[in-house]
């Protein structure tokens, strides 16, 4: 008893620095600098720099002057312009269906009891493992014009006489890079999907199997409900990734041909990198914000938190 | 409602057997309550019952049908699980008429039903919350809601109490108990508390490993276990087990560790010396003259009865007394069982003699 009546020995009065250590305020601040300077350094940075560039005329090697929206005016009467819009969308629109439907697809088949299900869902990542530009190496190869695998086996098979010329013509070559697009995003949507399944619990689907239900009204009636928003959070990911893609099409296609696969992005680039007007090549990045925003906009309200998921009492 | 047949039923997770053959007859509107240790496999059986395990043999009847393989929703049975399983994304409303929904019943019909469980469960005010705006006792309610709605040949319940905090668990035990005897269905309700059990059953099966060890009505189970386990198993505080022999000369008596002297009104025929364990409930210890020696080692008061953990012969034993005695750790008493209950156990085999 004795030992504990002694007193605490108070610690010494301290300097402003070991004062601020100790301050919960100061020290949470300190703690975030580095995550700031990280942030502004590479990411405010460069985008304010980028909506700067697009409302100048700087040319590669010059300062350029401020122009206002001159490039955006130059830019609605820019036939090319409007294609990769319209590209874009195609692509985005396309792909991201057909993801989430292969992708859903793929997440229930490996949500069940299947023999080797590891190496399965392995194989199903494969995709999203190799690096994008190897796999558009691929793609280029599979598209070729005169030694494309699909081509020389369906002629072998009798069912064509002559290869298809995958790359050559513009809604070929549309369905080509959404294809390529498609193998790619596939294994991040059916993994995500998967997870958002494995969280469900399994004493749900019992209790609808004794309330009567089918397969397909579990589906319905558990499933889908159960798995709505990681589906949205997927499927928000899944489209911006998909509207701001660049690498597949500059390997597969470089935009062509005569534009019919340029995107946004890859225009923007040949426009500024290759073409050498920095400014109107942001000035197309900056014309993707909008849709962004619209796309980010939709999946928070269109497909906000449920109701029941909402806090309350646990 | 319907009587259920469980004859000789084995189960197998690849090469293990769960279940060793196991025979329980239910009858017609009884409350039967699967009671045993963790892992005795009375859940699996339960699930089996359901539809959700296969039987690896023998046969499980509803009624008179055979149901060994009849999808679980062609059963017409209920079951509330443990974590009650209520679909969170649907209103207490919708939860309760999901399984009228799918089988077309009219809005009219739903609604009818709905509010007629809701009211027996007192959740009218709640229909339209989400399962996590309630309570856990809410949601056990609207579990059996659930059940209730539909109303089924058979009840089935795996542990519905046990994520619940004791008050709670004490308050809804009488109200699954009122339930049925206002609805009368078949239940067959599994848990490993064996109060729950005492409590709520018109017929109580324990096991043990895979077997049923006893069937029976709480007292009988009570008053008369088969075997050690039963006797163990149920009561609480659990029956006191000293191991020793039966000595016959003249007077019958039990000769425990340390050569401690128990009475026994008789001996089993031709036992002198026979290895036995004596058991004995705490509540039948008494304090008296002629009791063995012992001492006090803890003493918990309850307020309506005081739990007194003694030394008698080195083996540590509680006794329950309702009178308050004023006792100290280290105080030296003499207690005495009732020669009349105690309870006698082949030591080998574990069986009562």
């Amino acid at each position: 008893m004795a030992v504990l009546a002694e007193p605490i020995a108070q610690p010494k009065r301290s300097s402003l620095w070991s004062r601020a250590f100790e301050s919960r305020n100061c020290l949470g601040a300190m703690f975030m600098v580095p995550a700031v300077a990280i942030l502004v350094l590479f990411l405010a940075y460069p985008l304010g720099l980028g909506l700067y560039l697009g409302l100048t005329d700087t040319k590669i090697g010059g300062a350029g002057r401020f122009i206002g929206f001159g490039n955006f005016v130059s830019l609605a009467k820019d036939s090319v312009f409007w294609l990769s819009v319209f590209n874009t969308i195609f692509y985005t629109v396309t792909a991201s269906i057909v993801k989430f439907a292969i992708g859903l697809y793929l997440a229930l088949l490996l949500n069940e009891r299947l023999p080797f299900k590891s190496m399965i869902r392995a194989i199903v990542l494969l995709p999203f493992v190799v690096p994008t530009v190897l796999s558009a190496i691929a793609f280029w190869w599979i598209y070729d014009s005169q030694f494309s695998i699909v081509s020389w086996v369906l002629i072998k098979a009798g069912l064509l006489t002559r290869y298809i010329d995958f790359l050559g013509d513009p809604w070929n070559a549309r369905w080509s890079v959404v294809i390529a697009n498609i193998w790619r995003g596939v294994p991040f949507v059916a993994i995500t999907l998967l997870a958002g399944l494995q969280t469900i619990s399994p004493s749900l689907y019992e209790a609808a199997n004794l309330d009567g239900a089918t397969n397909l009204q579990r589906f319905r009636h558990i499933t889908l409900p159960m798995l709505s928003p990681i589906i949205a959070v997927v499927m928000t990911f899944s489209v911006l990734m998909t509207f701001t893609d660049f690498q597949l099409i500059y390997t597969i296609t470089r935009g062509g041909p005569i534009n019919a696969t340029h995107l946004m992005a890859t225009l923007s680039f040949q426009r500024a990198i290759t073409g050498g007007n920095l400014g109107e090549g942001a000035a197309i990045s900056n014309a993707m914000i909008p849709f962004l925003v619209a796309a980010i906009l939709l999946s928070f309200f269109g497909l906000q938190r449920s109701r029941w998921q909402q806090g309350g009492r646990d | 409602m319907s009587s259920v047949q469980i004859r000789d039923v084995r189960k197998s997770f690849g090469n293990f057997e769960v279940l060793h053959g196991v025979s329980i007859p239910i009858e017609d509107g009884q409350f039967v309550v699967l009671v045993g240790p963790s892992g005795c496999g009375k859940s699996t059986l339960l699930r089996m019952l359901a539809g959700l395990e296969n039987v690896t043999s023998g046969t499980i009847s509803i009624g008179d049908r055979v149901v060994n393989n009849v999808q679980p929703k062609e059963r017409d049975i209920a079951m509330v699980f443990q974590n009650y399983a209520l679909y969170p994304h649907m209103t207490v409303a919708e939860n309760m008429g999901f399984s009228l929904k799918l089988r077309n019943a009219g809005s009219d019909e739903i609604g009818k039903r709905v509010k007629r469980a809701a009211e027996i469960l007192a959740l009218t005010p709640l229909l339209d919350r989400y399962p996590r705006q309630l309570s856990g006792g809410q949601r056990q309610r609207v579990a059996m809601g659930r059940a209730i709605v539909r109303d089924p040949q058979v009840f089935l319940f795996d542990e519905p109490l046990s994520n619940l905090d004791a008050k709670l668990r004490v308050a809804m035990r009488t109200e699954i108990k009122e339930l049925h005897q206002r609805l009368k269905t078949t239940t067959v309700y599994v848990t490993h508390d064996q109060i729950e059990a005492m409590t709520m059953a018109d017929k109580i099966v324990v096991m043990h490993d895979g077997i049923v060890e006893q069937m029976g009505t709480p007292l009988e189970l009570y008053d008369r276990p088969e075997n050690q386990f039963v006797a163990g198993f149920i009561g609480s505080p659990a029956m006191n087990f000293l191991k020793g022999h039966i000595r016959v000369n003249g007077v019958a008596t039990f000769e425990g560790p340390n050569g401690v002297k128990l009475p026994l009104k008789n001996a089993p025929a031709a036992s002198d010396g026979k290895p036995v364990v004596y058991g004995v409930r705490p509540e039948h210890f008494t304090i008296a003259d002629d009791g063995a020696d012992a001492e006090i080692v803890v003493v918990e008061p309850t307020g309506s009865e005081t739990q007194v953990f003694a030394k008698l012969g080195g083996e540590q034993v509680v006794a329950v007394f309702r009178e308050r005695h004023q006792f100290n750790p280290g105080d030296k008493v003499k207690l005495k069982p009732d020669p009349g209950v105690i309870h006698l156990f082949d030591e080998a085999t574990g069986k009562r003699l």
